[in-house]
């Protein structure tokens, strides 16, 4: 495909950040003047945000397929040497997309907030942060270069910093705020060496350079840069090895899990390796890797999802399994790209909708988050309920709703891939409608189980209506992208696309998958007829491993952690000793030697001419002994 | 001429000087001593001009007693400093430059 400058409307691409970035701006830097309206200034900068690029993305459907991508250049960034990077974005039918997800789902998210925050003091730099959160994420999707993409990508790293921790009283939102930030530098520093590798390979970081760098670049090269950029987005998008933080991470604010789960943040891996397509294109053994983490974090994070007890851990190993889905598909390969993304979007909505479903939860059950205590809130939350019940059956993949589509798409290409590949996401597909029917059945179907001086109640229209626009999203928006094969085509320039062509038809497929759907609904409706309002101890060694996050952090702890303590206590002890040492030890002699020297300093006028002609008797006495 | 006996007598000179400033307390006797050292010198310098026969010697012992003037005017106007503020012209007692 190739990029035209853009032209008429399209010049105004920056205006998309800038909106959300002036927000943040304002309310961070004037809080104090504009708390009253703080969240209102956030909700219109976010929604106008989501007007001009839904215009822009009416004006890209009336142009012909391949002349949807435009460039405008903002200004020159970095000119030094050889090296010309410009503040350029790029808006194309990937970049849309997002554009219009992150706009979307984050203008909901921020109208929940009104009614989720009202009671916190400190709820106008809550919105702040929102606001640089979408900011950083849409500066990240909409980058012509990977140099600007990281700007966005670390953005997006301190905007969740700052919001998993905002209650940083708390010592545990503290901590979990500071383990997601280091986590995500583990996978940060393999974007750094990504595109310094790209600059050293290529000259340049735009995507059109690597891209037709790439078409004649040696296989070690490819790998060596896919592998880096797996690293990135496993980090970013909490993937096996790096996705420890994923779950800490819910001790922020439930919109803020909401947001990082559904539109921003976690889907920057999947965008940054479909975005990099011609790198994985190039090696088949970078495309593996990819397909490895995605099946591992898809199988991990289903186990961890079905024995979490807090319905926000719960729905987080859900994330990380729902990802893994996307990242195996992105592995697949062009076959798998733009099911990638059409998960990514309908995933988006159905999260968002749980999320803000929990959190609406939470707020009737004086913030509790354990699903044991939960139980009986069908009929006294009757629209969290819907809702939530769209998202699930959006998650679980019943059609017509969105996850059906998406998922059903991801299992045929995984199909035609390999049958091993195909099994593993088919038995992921079962293990996420065991967990979350396990999770309906926990909070809203069985009796109730509740606290002492606990009494659920609806939540405000502020937190409702959001979470009914997104279940409508949920519902419709798998039908309407794939009907006709829109999507197919409207990614296809950018992408690239290949039909699915798995050894069983497709009908044959879809009743297998809602079989083994099936299978798992029934099993966790047989499995939970009872619920014990307390944990129960003596469980199975499986399901004491999925509690203890399937031993990520303790395998954290022994590889990483404490080995590093080895060390920096050892460099600390060479330091003491060593270094030091050198200097005290200097220092001493020169100490004791000026107390020996200082004795002849005795003040007495004659002692002193004593010394000068003793010394000069001396001299005479060695200057006759040299003349003999 | 010989000036062996010059020299020895400006050695014994020097000798005496140099004994007196390590030996008497009082600051003016010490002082003394250093003008006799001075002078002592100046004996040498002086027999050594005659004994070579040039003038360099002379020349030597003028500046040494410029300077030997110039150092009495500040020697003895830091004695007198001394006395007034500790009523005692001994050189033991103002051991107060040490450390």
């Amino acid at each position: 495909m190739i990029l035209q400058p853009a032209t008429g409307i399209f010049t105004f691409t920056w205006v998309l950040v800038a909106l959300p970035l002036l927000g943040a701006f304002l309310i961070l830097v004037f809080g104090k003047q504009l708390k009253k309206i703080a969240p209102y200034l956030a909700i219109a900068l976010s929604s106008s945000s989501f007007v001009l690029g839904f215009i822009m993305f009416l004006q890209m459907r009336t142009r012909p397929a391949g002349e949807r991508g435009f460039v405008s250049n903002v200004y020159q960034w970095i000119s030094s040497g050889s090296l010309d990077v410009s503040f350029g974005l790029q808006l194309d039918q990937l970049s849309i997309a997002f554009v219009l997800l992150i706009t979307f789902v984050g203008t909901m998210i921020h109208i929940y907030s009104l009614g989720y925050m009202e009671h916190d003091e400190n709820r106008g730099r809550f919105f702040g942060y929102l606001n640089l959160f979408v900011a950083a994420m849409l500066l990240l999707v909409l980058a012509d270069n990977y140099l600007l993409l990281y700007v966005g990508w670390e953005g997006v790293g301190l905007a969740s910093y700052l919001l998993i921790g905002f209650w940083q009283n708390k010592h545990s939102a503290a901590t979990a705020a500071k383990k997601a930030f280091v986590v995500n530098r583990v996978g940060d520093f393999g974007l750094s060496l990504a595109i310094m590798t790209m600059f050293l390979a290529f000259g340049s970081f735009s995507f059109s350079a690597v891209n037709a760098g790439m078409q004649n670049a040696q296989d070690w090269l490819a790998l060596t840069i896919g592998l880096l950029l797996l690293l990135a987005a496993a980090g970013k998008s909490a993937q096996f090895p790096l996705q420890s933080w994923l779950l800490d991470a819910m001790e922020g604010p439930t919109p803020v899990s909401a947001l990082i789960h559904a539109a921003t943040m976690v889907t920057a891996g999947v965008y940054l390796i479909v975005r990099s397509a011609s790198i994985f294109n190039a090696s088949e053994a970078a495309r593996n890797a990819v397909i490895i983490v995605g099946a591992i974090s898809l199988i991990a994070g289903a186990i961890i999802g079905a024995a979490k007890e807090d319905i926000k851990k719960s729905l987080a190993g859900s994330t990380m399994s729902q990802i893994g889905f996307m990242i195996l598909a992105a592995g697949l390969g062009p076959v798998g790209y733009v099911f990638a993304i059409l998960h990514l979007i309908t995933h988006g909505f159905f999260k968002a909708v749980m999320f803000l479903g929990a959190g609406s939860v939470m707020h009737a059950t004086n913030d509790n988050v354990n699903m044991r205590r939960y139980g009986g809130l069908s009929k006294l939350m009757i629209f969290t309920f819907t809702t939530f019940m769209v998202g699930y059956l959006a998650i679980i993949g019943i059609p017509p709703f969105a996850g059906f589509y998406s998922k059903e798409y991801i299992l045929e290409a995984a199909f035609s891939h390999s049958i091993w590949v195909g099994l593993i996401a088919l038995f992921g597909a079962g293990l996420t409608a065991f967990y979350m029917t396990r999770m309906v059945i926990w909070t809203f179907l069985s009796p109730p189980r509740w606290e002492d001086g606990v009494h659920p109640h609806e939540s405000p229209k502020s937190m409702t209506i959001p979470m009914i626009v997104l279940a409508i999203g949920a519902a419709v928006i798998g039908f309407a992208l794939t009907y006709n094969h829109v999507f197919e085509e409207w990614l296809e320039p950018v992408t690239g696309f290949e039909k699915p062509n798995a050894p069983i038809s497709v009908f044959a497929l879809t009743i297998l998958t809602l079989t083994v759907v099936a299978a798992g609904v029934i099993f966790a409706i047989y499995r939970y007829r009872t619920i014990s309002p307390t944990t129960p101890q003596e469980v199975s060694f499986l399901t004491q491993a999925a509690r203890k996050d399937l031993y990520g952090d303790v395998a954290n702890e022994t590889l990483l952690m404490r080995p590093g303590q080895k060390v920096t206590k050892g460099l600390v002890t060479f330091d003491e000793k060593a270094i030091d040492g050198t200097f005290l030890g200097v220092a001493n002699m020169v100490w004791s030697a000026s107390r020996l020297l200082r004795q002849t300093s005795t003040g007495y006028v004659r002692s002193y001419a004593a010394y000068i002609v003793g010394g000069t008797l001396l001299v005479m006495f060695l200057l006759l002994i040299a003349r003999l | 001429m010989s000036p062996e006996a010059y020299l020895i007598l400006s050695s014994i000179i020097f000798s005496i000087g140099a004994m007196g400033v390590m030996l008497r307390r009082n600051a003016i006797v010490a002082f003394m001593s250093i003008e006799l050292m001075l002078n002592a010198a100046n004996l040498a310098l002086v027999s050594s001009s005659r004994t070579w026969g040039n003038l360099t010697g002379q020349v030597s012992a003028f500046f040494v007693m410029v300077i030997a003037a110039c150092e009495v005017v500040i020697g003895l106007a830091i004695i007198l400093t001394i006395f007034r503020s500790r009523r005692s012209a001994s050189v033991d007692e103002p051991s107060l430059l040490r450390w």
